[in-house]
């Protein structure tokens, strides 16, 4: 079994601590802010400067003075502030915002990220906010498919598309399993395709750390 | 007595020459001062450079301008996007110049010139192709890449009030690179929602005080925002 993005996102969700300050990057990992858990409050950071943003917001909600950075419309609940584009990139690289949540094209395992431009000749690069999170939340985590639709396997050796930002990855939240980076090892956190340690080596071509915990 | 008005967006944007360097507010439509922008198109300055976080959206304000063949070249972060078309055409046919910067970078470019601060290492990008050719140094341990200040002589920014004085409150969101782009450029033009007496605005809850702003422009928006939908 695989998990879909939005049971990813649900995974990814339940594991920041209560009080956590997250910015959740553009496309995919907005997902995560659907899944927060109730129980704890969650502050999200937005890079066009807010903190403590709310969700997107309905139709008789909607203002255009009030967007997410993925230029969606969201809401404004108690507690939330307003900054200007310095501070909020101020946030990221002085270290203040604790958890991002980045897509990527490929992961290496030494944590190099990929995810802000393919290199093709005819591409529009378009980094936006992207290395600067990665280099400045201090925890950077990815959501993505383990493999691409021709059968990559998208956490690699040494990244091939031009990098975002080097070994600053910790943990990957993919459709098949969830892994942790460190000191140029991965290990299997869990696992949730129908395979054990041996059969995703294999799949992914890589030497795996068991940090499975038994359940 | 100061008195920073001005009558109308034509006479706001009348001294802008071809080939300065505009930086334009907004990110994506929020912030976007799109009445002077339209100004600056109808004025007819060509050859301009032009600063902000994207490429145009959509048909209107910075992507007409695009449209128009009056930008020589686009410093930005994030020009790609499903409603940029004005500028992928352009760029794809080799008619407009592009700077890609990431977005933190973009924004203490800008806040750099406005605080007289010649350079500064900056973490991001670093052994990236946008740090290549660059100088870097390592500091305690941690490695950085030199980036000089982004400069304009003039800024086109919205907020949502401003007094006589150019001292500017903004609006959620739309807020963000106006204030620093106010700074940086020689000259800035605001255009804002209403323009109220000196006391009105909580000197405590200024955003942008008025020796950064050269010009107001006071055109009501209610109706305008109201219908905006982000896109």
């Amino acid at each position: 079994m695989k998990l879909s993005r939005t049971e990813i996102a649900e995974r990814l969700a339940g594991d920041f601590p209560d009080g956590a300050v997250v910015n959740l990057g553009i496309g995919l990992p907005t997902l995560v802010a659907d899944y927060l858990p109730e129980d704890r409050e969650i502050i999200l950071h937005t890079e066009n400067g807010m903190l403590g943003m709310g969700r997107a917001a309905a139709e008789d909600e909607i203002d255009g003075d009030l967007i997410n950075a993925g230029k969606i419309p969201v809401t404004e609940p108690p507690g939330a502030s307003y900054f200007h584009h310095a501070d909020s990139f101020a946030m990221m690289r002085g270290g203040h915002i604790d958890y991002c949540v980045l897509g990527a094209y490929q992961v290496a395992i030494n944590g190099d990220l990929a995810n802000w431009h393919t290199g093709a000749p005819d591409a529009i690069p378009a980094v936006g906010g992207a290395m600067d999170l990665a280099i400045g939340a201090k925890h950077v985590y990815v959501m993505m498919d383990l493999f691409t639709k021709t059968g990559q396997c998208k956490i690699v050796e040494q990244c091939t598309y031009p990098l975002t930002g080097l070994g600053c990855v910790e943990r990957i939240y993919t459709d098949m399993a969830i892994f942790e980076l460190s000191e140029g090892q991965i290990r299997v956190l869990e696992i949730f395709a129908d395979l054990d340690l041996a059969g995703l080596e294999e799949a992914m071509g890589l030497r795996l750390q068991d940090g499975l915990v038994a359940a | 007595m100061v008195n920073k008005r001005v009558g109308s967006a034509g006479e706001a944007v009348a001294d802008i020459p071809d080939g300065a360097t505009v930086m334009i507010g907004g990110f994506g439509k929020a912030g976007q001062p799109v009445e002077l922008i339209d100004a600056l198109l109808e004025h007819g300055a060509k050859d301009l450079v032009v600063v902000n976080n994207n490429a145009g959206n959509g048909t209107t304000g910075l992507a007409a301008l695009i449209g128009a063949g009056q930008v020589r070249k686009m410093i930005c972060s994030f020009p790609r996007q499903k409603d940029s078309q004005i500028f992928d055409e352009r760029y794809r046919a080799g008619e407009i110049e592009l700077e890609i910067v990431p977005q933190g970078n973009l924004a203490e470019r800008i806040r750099a010139a406005g605080a007289g601060v010649g350079a500064f290492f900056t973490p991001t990008g670093f052994g990236t192709m946008l740090a290549e050719g660059k100088e870097t140094r390592e500091i305690d341990g941690r490695n950085y890449v030199l980036e000089y200040p982004i400069k304009a002589d003039f800024a086109l920014i919205k907020a949502l009030k401003s007094d006589r004085r150019g001292n500017l409150v903004y609006r959620k969101t739309a807020r963000n690179f106006g204030p620093i782009m106010a700074a940086a450029a020689t000259t800035t033009i605001a255009q804002v929602d209403s323009v109220v007496e000196l006391g009105e605005l909580d000197p405590e809850a200024m955003v942008t005080p008025g020796i950064y702003v050269d010009r107001v422009l006071e055109l009501p928006q209610d109706s305008v925002r109201m219908e905006g939908k982000a896109s």
